[in-house]
């Protein structure tokens, strides 16, 4: 939001009282805290400042120059000599012939600030056209094109041609430095953005500049390689084509992919994300910024954590086993098998398995099964594993938070579990249903042996595993990227997951085949779309009250207080206390 | 003190002041911490400790004593620049990465005087409260730092340096730090970076003044070999008397380092602004070669700008102005930048009539363009861009247009990268062109105007024409 010169800022108690300048921007005067970087001025009053090597959550070397604009002061006064003021009571500004870098430099009392003088104008074509000299303009083939600063800027401020006729300087190219990234030096206009991240923020500072001058190159240090669990935030964080992806360089044209907010759901940190997707297929997940979450970075590991949408075992269409033999069915007759089965036995007799892996919607509708089976047996999968100093969190399910609050779970989740597999292999259950969860995985624990002993087994999962296949029904469900809803993440934070593509195949949302499953054991329940679920859910459970999907927005909003850090934001926020980062 | 004699042939000109080169190819003379005691040597390190820190920068300041290096800042105000709440430790670090081309008079120092720098740096280190100093010795002296890593041992030995230096309470360690071999590590931010153990990329200023926030980000005071000399003879004469040396706001004296096309290359200790350009070149060095006629003077290191022999410079305003010919400047600060140059670091470039202009600014390209560190845009792409275009000036393989862009780049430098060596390389080109454009433009060809010059393109043209023809012969009417 403009600060708007009538803007009066109180101090309270939490907060020390910031003083206030005056600042003028292209003529208008406006005040901001001190301190503020003038970039960050110009930018809160909708005057963009072009710029490649700032960025605001690393430091400010102030090496691109692209920044640079016409600055200005009130004239230095004699002893004595009192200063002339306005009506306004703004002094005179004295402007300056040499440019002034808006990215390091902060704004002070009476500056005034040009960002569209014939100087910052010049700065801006020189830049350009320096920056382009010896770049190889490779747009056509360059996996940056469409998202590229170089070919933005030179749009806006470039001046559409160059007066270079000597020869380019040869640079390496298609340099392997890291598992996940390869270099194309020639593109590479020294910004230092990866070389910050890598040194501030990964604490991994393996990358640098040899060579001097236009022969400048970057390169990782000898012996080693970028290969941080954070590496891949660097082609994020890279304004050009210098640094790419080896999973997403050359697959897809950038402007043809449809970008949706969502979050990964690699562990209970929830990164907010951007999926970037086209026709049914996902490409990459990027970091979506938010400051209460992942800052603007997310994990290698996360990221690429989607791959498995598109996998060979994906499940296509509901399957029903007959005569010990899988059949594709179809989903009514599929659901009334299931619906059958289960109703054959009492409450005492099911157990139903719940991933946290699924969504508050999906856990709710679970819960609605669970009920409508008078299901005595529930447990979830916990999933305990190594928390990093940066973002990834100890639970690697994305939704316990959930599990716990909507299934009313306390406790040790996984002595829940084990009375379950207990359960199983006494006989005393003899059906199960499990929801997106592998029985017969290390964290599950259930074996092979007991699983065959039951009467029904009904299996929902996005994949064939081995629990599907001993399956006597399997529903076929959603990957993350196919389905709209919530999830709370380890710091007890509420937020959404939006849907880039559709289901594979035949399957289905989730909640769809909860809640016709529901209808077919119990009958009615007047749920058609997912808000209607949330809707229940929030009239249902307390701390859900008074949301909508859509109130949670795109960051997401505070529900519960679970005492979790974000080790990355407590460093983030001190570094900006100490004035070096904007943040 | 005995009145020194000095080595065969190399006897100081009679116009020359000897204050800090006293001792410099001196008969007898060697770099031993008794020769220099023998001398006097260390006695105003004595007086200095005597004195309060603050009345030794008094002194200084009032000497008016500009920093020898290159930028001319008054040393006594730079020294006042550290915090006065300060709580960190101070540095100060002597600049021995004497690297501008023209200059080389800090060599001499360290090779036979090293004590003397020790001596005046001890003494500004007592004034600014820095318990800890480097000189940085550029990577071409290996000598220079083993000689001064002895003196400095040497005086370690007799209590003029280590704790309580004689008995004062002072403190003071001194290392030598050897240069990583690249112009940049001269410019004292890079430098600062450099000795703390990384690419000696500049700072950006604000916010990284070294006085404020220099070494390991502790308040640290950079000075030049000279410059620090100098604060000895401060100390000795005191500053008033000081001041009285040179002319009225440049005082002192400062070494001129001659090179090109004189009969009698070398360095001479002046007190500034006393002797003019003619007396230097003509008196001094011997005038120019047999026949020869004097074309232009680079007068402070090969970035500041140059000066046509031919030109008249209107020095003053008003009433007081008058028009100097170039061999009427006297070397001093103030009137080589009203002349539209710089005092510099004292290297005075002579070029006389057998030079070609293009040839002596593409050299100095050619250096800027290696030296460029590459870290910020202008300077990195820039300098080498100068380079290219005036390497094909000279190859005879440009056009006029040619000139206009090469003086473009430069002004698309000037005053836009973070340190001064923005400054340093395109200033020569815009001097340049500004006062020799005539020569310039003789040696291009107004027939390669929009040529393809490079191979690339010529390939990539010849093939362009080779398809378009190949397309008309085989075009045929295409039935509908």
């Amino acid at each position: 939001m403009p600060p708007a010169a009538t803007d009066e800022k109180k101090p309270t108690a939490e907060t020390p009282a910031v003083p206030m300048v005056n600042v003028q921007i292209d003529g208008q005067w406006y005040q901001f805290p001190k301190g503020t970087r003038m970039i960050e001025a110009c930018r809160q009053v909708g005057k963009d400042v072009p710029h490649y090597c700032y960025h605001p959550k690393l430091t400010s070397p102030g090496n691109c120059r692209m920044c640079l604009v016409e600055m200005g002061m009130p004239p230095r006064l004699a002893p004595g000599q009192e200063p002339e003021k306005d009506g306004e009571g703004h002094q005179p500004i004295q402007w300056i012939p040499r440019p002034a870098i808006a990215c390091a430099n902060t704004v002070a009392e009476n500056m005034g600030i040009r960002t569209d003088s014939e100087l910052t104008r010049g700065c801006r074509h020189g830049v350009m056209e320096l920056l382009l000299i010896n770049h190889p303009l490779d747009c056509p083939i360059c996996d940056q094109a469409g998202e590229c600063r170089l070919q933005e800027f030179s749009v806006e401020h470039g001046t559409g041609g160059s007066r270079f006729r000597e020869q380019k300087v040869k640079k390496p190219k298609n340099v392997d430095i890291g598992p996940r990234i390869r270099l194309d030096d020639e593109r590479c206009i020294m910004c230092s953005r990866c070389v910050r991240f890598t040194d501030e923020i990964a604490d991994d500072p393996v990358l640098g500049f040899t060579e001097r001058g236009s022969h400048t190159v970057l390169a990782v240090h000898p012996g080693h390689e970028l290969a941080n669990n954070y590496s891949l935030n660097t082609v994020d964080i890279c304004p050009v084509g210098a640094l790419t992806s080896n999973d997403f360089r050359f697959q897809m044209r950038v402007w043809f992919l449809k970008e949706t907010k969502s979050i990964c759901t690699d562990c209970g940190r929830g990164c907010n994300t951007l999926i970037g997707s086209r026709e049914g297929r996902v490409y990459r997940q990027t970091p979506r910024e938010n400051n209460d979450v992942n800052s603007a970075w997310m994990c290698d590991h996360g990221r690429l954590n989607f791959h498995y949408l598109d996998s060979e075992l994906r499940l296509s269409a509901p399957l029903v086993k007959d005569e010990g033999v899988h059949k594709e069915s179809t989903w009514p007759k599929a659901i009334q098998r299931a619906a059958t089965a289960l109703k054959a036995h009492g409450g005492s007799e099911i157990a139903v398995v719940v991933s946290s892996r699924m969504t508050n919607e999906e856990l709710f509708m679970a819960k609605r099964l669970i009920d409508t089976l008078g299901a005595e047996h529930v447990a979830t999968v916990p999933r305990a594993g190594e928390p990093d100093a940066y973002l990834i969190a100890a639970d690697k399910n994305p939704n316990t938070q959930g599990a716990r609050l909507i299934l009313g779970l306390e406790g040790d989740l996984a002595a829940g579990l084990d009375s379950v597999r207990r359960g199983v292999a006494d006989g005393r259950i003899k059906a199960v249903v499990t929801l997106q969860e592998d029985l017969l995985t290390p964290e599950a624990g259930f074996d092979a042996q007991t699983l065959d002993g039951l009467e029904a087994l009904v299996v929902l999962h996005l994949l064939a595993n081995p629990t599907a296949q001993m399956a006597s029904v399997v529903l076929p469900g959603a990957g993350f990227a196919e389905k709209r809803g919530s999830m709370i993440n380890v710091t007890g934070r509420l937020q959404r997951l939006n849907k880039a593509t559709e289901p594979f195949g035949q399957s289905l949302d989730d909640w769809e085949i909860l809640r016709d499953l529901i209808q077919a054991i119990g009958g009615g329940n007047g749920i058609y779309l997912i808000e209607d679920v949330f809707k229940q859910l929030a009239a249902g459970v307390e701390e859900f009250e008074g949301l909508t999907l859509s109130k949670i927005g795109d960051l997401g909003v505070p529900l519960i207080e679970t005492g979790e850090t974000v080790p990355l934001l407590e460093r983030e926020r001190e570094r900006i206390a100490k004035g070096q980062i904007v943040g | 003190m005995s009145e020194p004699t000095y080595k065969a042939g190399k006897q100081p000109h009679a116009n020359e002041y000897r204050l800090i080169f006293r001792n410099i190819d001196r008969e007898g003379w060697d770099t031993s911490i008794d020769t220099y005691l023998n001398e006097g040597g260390y006695g105003e390190l004595k007086k200095a400790l005597g004195m309060e820190p603050g009345q030794v920068t008094n002194e200084v300041k009032a000497s008016g004593l500009r920093g020898r290096g290159g930028a001319g800042f008054p040393t006594g105000v730079k020294w006042t620049f550290i915090p006065p709440n300060n709580t960190k430790p101070v540095y100060l670090i002597c600049n021995a990465d004497e690297s501008e081309p023209g200059t080389f008079k800090d060599r001499y120092i360290l090779h036979q005087d090293p004590h003397q720098l020790l001596e005046g740096l001890i003494i500004a280190c007592f004034a600014v409260g820095a318990h800890l100093a480097y000189i940085y010795i550029r990577e071409e002296f290996p000598e220079a730092a083993q000689i001064v890593e002895k003196a400095i041992s040497e005086a370690k030995a007799k209590g003029f340096l280590g704790k309580d230096i004689q008995g004062s309470g002072f403190d003071l360690e001194v290392y030598v730090h050897r240069g990583a071999g690249a112009y940049i590590c001269g410019e004292e931010t890079g430098l600062i970076e450099s000795l703390e153990g990384k690419r000696p990329y500049p700072r950006i200023k604000p916010p990284y003044f070294p006085a404020a926030m220099g070494l390991y980000m502790c308040p640290t005071i950079v000075n030049n070999v000279e410059t620090l000399c100098h604060v000895k003879h401060i100390v000795k004469m005191g500053g008033e008397e000081y001041a009285k040396l040179g002319t009225p706001r440049n005082t002192g004296t400062r070494i001129l380092c001659v090179s090109g096309d004189v009969r009698k290359p070398g360095y001479f200790e002046v007190e500034v602004g006393k002797i003019t350009m003619g007396q230097l070149i003509n008196d001094m060095c011997g005038g120019l070669k047999e026949g020869r006629k004097i074309k232009a003077v680079i007068p402070g290191g090969s970035s500041a700008k140059v000066l046509r022999g031919d030109e008249k410079y209107t020095i003053g305003k008003g009433d007081d102005a008058k028009e100097l010919s170039l061999l009427e400047i006297p070397m001093d600060f103030d009137t080589l930048m009203a002349c539209g140059s710089m005092a510099g670091s004292g290297g005075v470039i002579v070029i006389d009539d057998s030079r070609s202009i293009s040839w002596v600014l593409n050299n100095i390209n050619n250096f800027y363009a290696h030296e460029s560190c590459g870290q910020c845009t202008p300077c990195r792409e820039g300098s080498l861009w100068m380079k290219k275009i005036s390497d094909r000036i000279v190859a005879g393989t440009a056009s006029p247009e040619d000139v206009d862009t090469l003086d473009s780049v430069a002004r698309n430098i000037d005053g836009r990268t973070i340190c001064a060596f923005g400054e340093a390389c395109s200033w020569p080109t815009e001097s340049f062109v500004a006062k020799f454009r005539d020569e310039l433009t003789a040696d291009t060809k107004a027939d390669l105007s929009g040529t393809l010059l490079n191979p690339e393109s010529k390939l990539a043209a010849a093939h362009l024409k080779s398809q378009q023809e190949a397309q008309k012969t085989e075009a045929k009417p295409v039935a509908v």
